[in-house]
């Protein structure tokens, strides 16, 4: 299989990354270069083999479905942009809506 | 190798809890070595922070350790720390620009537990961005030279904490491995390093990169040394659900034991014709001395080898781009405005990222997307079942251990290698071990035109103490060869 340009900028949409042009255009050599390794796979013969998921000795272990309690060594209020009420405040995404501030 | 002033781990515990040395002056020592070798950014760049008044207060708090209890294994030992790992005193930035700054509010779990065994948290060292790379060239604080030739790779991706270890600045330091990057950093710098089996070690604070192949590794400049610091950090957690319950044995006790009556697996897929024929001539050569210790020498087949690189390739990016997706701007560190919400995400990834980690990512999210799937990450999902059977296999026919080569080449200049796959074949012989979650370690076997070659072990799941029996026998009967 082949990636093309169109491909490419598909790609980078989905991952969140901004490309040149330039870029853009060596991706499309460097990952063809990977991606013609990777096709040695196809020789294999997988027929019944299971996905590997948990490759330790015990499988892959499960936890219950809940935050476990994070041990900060400092305060949220030492590390947080900013703080309001007990809720953290982070810097404003862009978006239609206009701050309260403006 | 030894640290400074030549103390092993062993030696720097005994002076200090003898109080013939103060964890100040083994400290005072450490910064002193690290000055003479020239490991600040103009220099062999090994570290990416530093601070002196950090490093003397960690100095300090170990030594009020000193009380009617035993001191810990690591009592008065500074210990190097990836840049990947969480420290409260130092950043966390894994050598990128979109982390720069960046300090955690909290600490890893394999740090406090060096702390609780008397250890000194000694900087944080260089790597490749994100663990991404086989050479710390990708740093964004530029490339890590190798102590025993600076003109020459140390590998990576833990290249400043191997480095640390191999200019005598600490006997110890913290890696992480996800292909290797403890293991051939290790054999390019002439010192142990130390892989252990998935679920040994806890990753609780470990910056994640591809979280089923993760694990933390140890640097030794003696075998002893990283079985120490291995000990130390070692157990289940809590805080990591992958982390196992396993009792830890003391693995510095292995040194007494025999390895007469042993299996060496050498696997036939690990010496192919294009092996470099003087790395070739060190491995038969430390088989021979495993053979004079008793050791029974029996040629063995892990069929699906070849196919370790590609596997590795598509799932270790397909779980990074999935992992990365977190650094966008809004929580952590670098944030690029752009056109819009969109326009800043992609702004502050791409300004972020360097060309390795987007390459990866971009791999990553391909393979994972619609249409691909299957073809690429399903299928190498269930080749990378067919490779951990072929270590079941072996295990469970009798073989205690096996030995091979840890890398195809000893260090390569700097600069040398530009084609992203070329690199990824420094991985070869190591990835498999993460694939199939077994320990595996290497060690000094030579060096070829002054350059150090490694020779590595793999042992079962759990099995870590084997590993460390047939590395001190081995160590031990090389003797002098290992660094000649």
């Amino acid at each position: 299989m082949t990636v093309t340009l169109d491909e490419v900028r598909h790609v980078a949409a989905l991952a969140r990354l901004g490309l040149t042009d330039e870029r853009a255009g060596a991706l499309v050599h460097e990952m063809n270069t990977i991606l013609r390794h990777m096709d040695a796979l196809s020789s294999i013969d997988t027929t019944g083999v299971e996905a590997a998921i948990g490759v330790g000795a015990r499988g892959l272990p499960v936890r219950p479905d809940g935050g476990l309690p994070v041990p900060l060594a400092r305060s949220l209020e030492a590390f947080a942009p900013a703080m309001r009420d007990g809720l953290l405040l982070v810097p404003r995404l862009a978006t239609h809506e206009t701050s309260e501030e403006e | 190798m030894k640290s400074a002033d030549g103390d092993t781990a062993s030696d720097l515990r005994e002076r200090t809890r003898t109080g013939t040395l103060e964890t100040r002056a083994t400290v005072a020592g450490a910064l002193a070595r690290a000055r003479a070798v020239r490991a600040g950014r103009d220099g062999l760049n090994i570290f990416v922070s530093l601070d002196e008044k950090v490093v003397q207060q960690h100095a300090e708090r170990a030594a009020t350790q000193m009380s009617d209890t035993e001191p810990g294994v690591l009592f008065g030992v500074p210990v190097a720390i990836k840049d990947n790992i969480a420290t409260l005193h130092h950043p966390t930035t894994c050598g990128s620009r979109i982390l720069q700054g960046y300090v955690s509010p909290y600490e890893a779990t394999v740090v406090r537990r060096l702390r609780d065994a008397g250890a000194i948290p000694f900087g944080k060292t260089n790597m490749d961005e994100f663990a991404m790379g086989s050479s710390t060239e990708h740093s964004a604080y530029g490339p890590t030279k190798n102590p025993i030739a600076p003109d020459r790779v140390p590998g990576g991706s833990s290249g400043g904490s191997a480095a640390a270890v191999a200019a005598g600045i600490v006997p110890i330091a913290l890696g992480s491995e996800t292909g290797g990057s403890v293991r051939q950093p290790a054999a390019f710098c002439g010192i142990v390093g130390v892989k252990p089996t998935y679920g040994r070690v806890s990753r609780f604070g470990l910056v994640a990169f591809a979280s089923s192949l993760d694990q933390i590794g140890v640097f030794g400049a003696t075998v002893d040394d990283a079985a120490r610091g291995l000990h130390a950090i070692a157990g289940r957690d809590a805080l990591d659900s992958t982390s196992v319950d396993v009792s830890v044995p003391e693995y510095p006790r292995a040194q007494a034991r025999s390895i007469k009556g042993m299996i060496v697996g050498r696997p036939k897929e690990y010496f192919p014709d294009s092996l470099d024929p003087r790395i070739r001539e060190r491995c038969d050569a430390a088989l021979e001395r495993l053979r004079e210790q008793g050791a029974e020498i029996r040629d063995v087949s892990l069929p699906h080898t070849s196919f370790a690189i590609p596997v590795y390739y598509i799932v270790a990016p397909a779980e990074a781009s999935s992992n990365l997706a977190r650094f966008d701007g809004v929580r952590y560190g670098l944030r690029v405005e752009g056109d819009g919400l969109r326009g800043m995400y992609e702004a502050t990834r791409s300004n972020g990222f360097g060309p390795e980690v987007t390459r990866r990512i971009m791999l990553g999210t391909y393979v994972l997307s619609a249409g691909y799937y299957d073809a690429y990450y399903r299928k190498a999902q269930q080749v990378r079942t067919l490779i951990a059977g072929d270590f079941g296999r072996v295990f469970s026919s009798g073989v205690d251990v096996l030995f091979t080569p840890t890398t195809p080449t000893p260090a390569f200049p700097i600069g040398a290698i530009s084609d992203p796959y070329e690199m990824y074949l420094s991985d070869i012989f190591t990835a498999t071990a993460n694939l199939a979650g077994v320990p595996a370690m290497s060690q000094p076997i030579g060096r070829v035109e002054g350059l150090p070659v490694g020779g590595q072990f793999i042992a079962a799941h759990f099995e870590e103490e084997k590993m460390f029996t047939a590395a001190y026998a081995l160590e031990h009967a090389l003797g002098a060869e290992a660094t000649s």
